[in-house]
């Protein structure tokens, strides 16, 4: 009651048009924090820009490749001696039997086009196309036995040095240097580009291809991760979306409300903030050391993803069905629907944006998840696909993000260019998956 | 508090409710007090009170939507025609069914007005098929004054439609599952006058049918609609009489501060 006798019965005339000290001091204060903003907002978009220029700078050029175009004769001498095109001696003969067929259709190309290179002896040429071109025509003849005989044309992927040379990477100073490549090998190989022999383009193997050895980073792709993934974010998705989905209406509609359920929430919550490579320890001892499932496999991966993935699918399926109006839930109970009725009538279908975009969220963090794959052995060389599911489920298989890993783990600088490719085919996925969650979210909003 | 209060008139029709001794607690609070009332069928019964004095908590124990409330116990016996409705054989989902009931906010479902009225009657098998269940709707619609505005839009969202209209939707939706009770809790305050009106008129019109039991803060709704009144003050039943009598002539001291506005 003391202050309103403290204020002054007639406060001092003041003009609205001269700003009072206090005014200024507040307009002061939020300019400067608008401009903090911006420069958080700046740094954090200079930060994506400069991530992606790199990735993209380095990675874009994993997705072209160079080839040798060369008319291959498949001498009947040297791949099927006998002549009666029986599959299993023509499987005898190694790659090894293979390596000089392609030499000579290198030398004959060179010689039609007219290119002779200087101080280049016939292996040192032999040695600008890859060591996986022999697996490639053998598989070839072994599909088609029938040609044996006859000359087919090839395109054999050019070895990773010459490969780099096309995108830049090796230059002719460096070639002097590197004990790999010489430059006589570059000079040959920009004859051939200009004789046509030569070609760069669109590189399909980086998707569907399997990984290669550390002699071999043009060969190297990632059909066998993407697969490994893929099988791996199924087995989240079956498993993860119903456990956790029966989970949060359990909890969030039908549990009293108690000391157990309030035990229960705190550790949910604390689940998600657990290391993702304590649940590799956990898939470790539990799924492979007890019960003794294979290493490697997309199953172990899958279920030690789902134990990561399961608390964010339940926290985002439990705040969207908290928000869900009480009102309509009175409404369905009102009219007498049963707690199930209301539930699964009235609430869900409401609650289905937020749920789908939590799992669709959770699912792509699983997918980044590299941790506690590595533990469950995921990061070993695998090069053969995973069969057809359920039996692939088994098999061993890679993961995106464990093969980029592991790329950038290899001495070979043509590596470090496919695990740039790698993260924006893991990019691309992460994007297509957000993209989807906002469309779903979107789509199903109720805006009525 | 023990006065068991009954209504002698020439409007007495025979008892549909009877609550006997009933108590309900939220925890530690004490929100009903020992009360004991008989409603009449047929008949508009008026709950008005200052607001927090345990009106609403009254009501929806006729239809146990306290249930759903982890907190909140109930003592006392309530019959419907003579059967206590808190007996461990009751399933409160049956006695839903039978006693419908009007919310405050109007909350139809975000459905189209056609499954809005037809939800209660589908979950409850009401109808054998597709022309049953139009015409079950059609009659509930019509029933609650609202078929002529909305028989060109029935698949039209019911949460696209006016705050008085989605009001008489919830109350179709109510009487689709034939109840014997209707329970409504202030259903006119979140309503501008005219739709207050058109609501009023159903209700009158409404007790030809059901034993129709309203929450209000308005007394003069009460006294427009109701035969009945019964005073709550701080969870007591403090006067139940005639609206008329209660209007006109109360008995407690606590009515009379209300009606002319002293307490509220
Ligand atoms: N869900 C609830 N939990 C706890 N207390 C409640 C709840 N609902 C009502 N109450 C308490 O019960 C008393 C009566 O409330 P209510 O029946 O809603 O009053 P009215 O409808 O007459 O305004 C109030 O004191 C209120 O605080
Ligand atoms: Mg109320």
């Amino acid at each position: 009651m003391s202050d309103i006798s403290a204020i002054p019965a007639a406060a001092p005339h003041s003009s609205l048009h001269r700003q009072s000290a206090r005014t200024k001091k507040r307009n002061a204060a939020e300019k400067r924090f608008q401009v903090y903003g911006m420069m958080a907002v700046g740094f954090g978009l200079l930060a994506l820009v400069v991530l992606l220029a790199s990735i993209l700078g380095n990675g874009l050029s994993s997705f072209r490749q160079t080839h040798v175009v060369l008319p291959v004769e498949l001498s009947e001498a040297r791949l099927d001696k006998s002549g009666e095109r029986d599959i299993e001696a023509i499987k005898k003969v190694s790659t090894f039997g293979y390596a000089p067929l392609i030499k000579d259709a290198l030398a004959r190309g060179m010689e039609e086009s007219g290119i002779a290179i200087e101080g280049l002896d016939e292996k040192d040429a032999g040695e600008i196309i890859s060591k996986e071109a022999p697996a490639q025509i053998r598989d070839f003849v072994i599909a088609n036995p029938d040609l044996i005989g006859t000359t087919q044309e090839f395109r054999l992927l050019a070895n990773g040095r010459i490969d780099g040379y096309f995108k830049g990477r090796v230059s002719m100073e460096s070639a002097a240097l590197d004990s790999n490549v010489s430059p006589a090998q570059l000079q040959l190989a920009e004859a051939l580009k200009e004789a046509g022999l030569l070609t760069t383009g669109f590189n399909r193997d980086f998707i569907t291809a399997p990984d290669a050895s550390d002699q071999r980073p043009e060969a190297a792709g990632l059909g066998v991760a993407i697969l490994g993934s893929l099988y791996m974010m199924l087995v989240v998705l079956v498993l993860a979306l119903p456990i956790g989905v029966a989970a949060s209406i359990y909890l969030e509609e039908f549990a009293p409300k108690n000391r157990w359920t309030d035990l229960i929430e705190v550790n949910i919550s604390n689940l998600a903030a657990v290391p993702s490579i304590v649940f590799g320890i956990l898939g470790l001892a539990i799924f492979i050391n007890f019960a003794g499932l294979p290493q490697s496999a997309p199953i172990v991966g899958g279920l030690v993803l789902t134990l990561m993935t399961l608390p964010t699918i339940i926290i985002a399926t439990r705040a969207s069905l908290k928000s869900v109006p009480p009102s309509i839930r009175d409404a369905a109970l009102g009219v007498g629907a049963s707690k199930m009725q209301a539930v699964f009538h009235h609430v869900l279908p409401l609650a289905a944006p937020g749920i789908l975009t939590g799992t669709i969220i959770g699912l792509a963090q699983a997918l980044g998840e590299t941790a506690p794959l590595l533990l469950i052995g995921m990061v070993a060389f695998v090069k053969e696909f995973p069969g057809a599911p359920p039996e692939g489920f088994f098999d061993p298989a890679s993961a995106l993000p464990v093969q980029i890993y592991n790329w950038t783990q290899r001495a070979d600088p043509a590596f470090v260019e496919r695990a740039s490719g790698a993260i924006i085919v893991l990019l691309v996925f992460l994007v297509v998956m957000n993209t989807i969650a906002v469309i779903l979210r979107r789509r199903f909003e109720r805006r009525w | 508090m023990k006065d068991h209060f009954t209504v002698e008139s020439e409007i007495m029709t025979e008892t549909k409710i009877t609550a006997r001794n009933v108590q309900v607690h939220y925890g530690d609070t004490h929100a009903i007090k020992d009360v004991s009332v008989e409603i009449a069928d047929r008949t508009v019964t008026a709950f008005i009170g200052p607001s927090g004095c345990g009106k609403s908590t009254f009501l929806r124990c006729i239809n146990r939507m306290n249930d759903t409330i982890d907190i909140c116990r109930v003592e006392g016996d309530i019959l419907i025609d003579g059967e206590d409705i808190y007996d461990r054989k009751v399933d409160p989902v049956q006695l839903r069914a039978k006693v419908g009931m009007v919310f405050q906010k109007p909350n139809p479902f975000p459905k189209s007005i056609y499954d809005n009225v037809a939800y209660g009657p589908r979950i409850h098998g009401l109808a054998r098929s597709k022309a049953e269940l139009d015409e079950i709707v059609e009659k509930s619609l019509r029933r609650a004054a609202i078929w002529n505005e909305v028989k060109d839009r029935l698949s039209a969202p019911g949460t696209g439609l006016s705050g008085g209209q989605q009001q008489r939707l919830c109350i179709a939706r109510a009487v689709a599952t034939e109840p014997e009770v209707l329970l409504m809790d202030e259903p006119c305050s979140a309503l501008d006058p005219i739709a207050t009106a058109q609501v009023e008129e159903l209700i009158d019109d409404l007790r030809r049918q059901f034993s129709v039991v309203i929450v209000t803060h308005s007394m003069q709704q009460a006294a427009r609609v109701s035969q009945r009144t019964a005073f709550f003050h701080l969870g007591n039943l403090v006067e139940f009489g005639e609206t008329s009598q209660i209007f006109t002539n109360p008995q407690d001291s606590r009515t009379e501060s209300y009606i002319t506005g002293r307490i509220g």
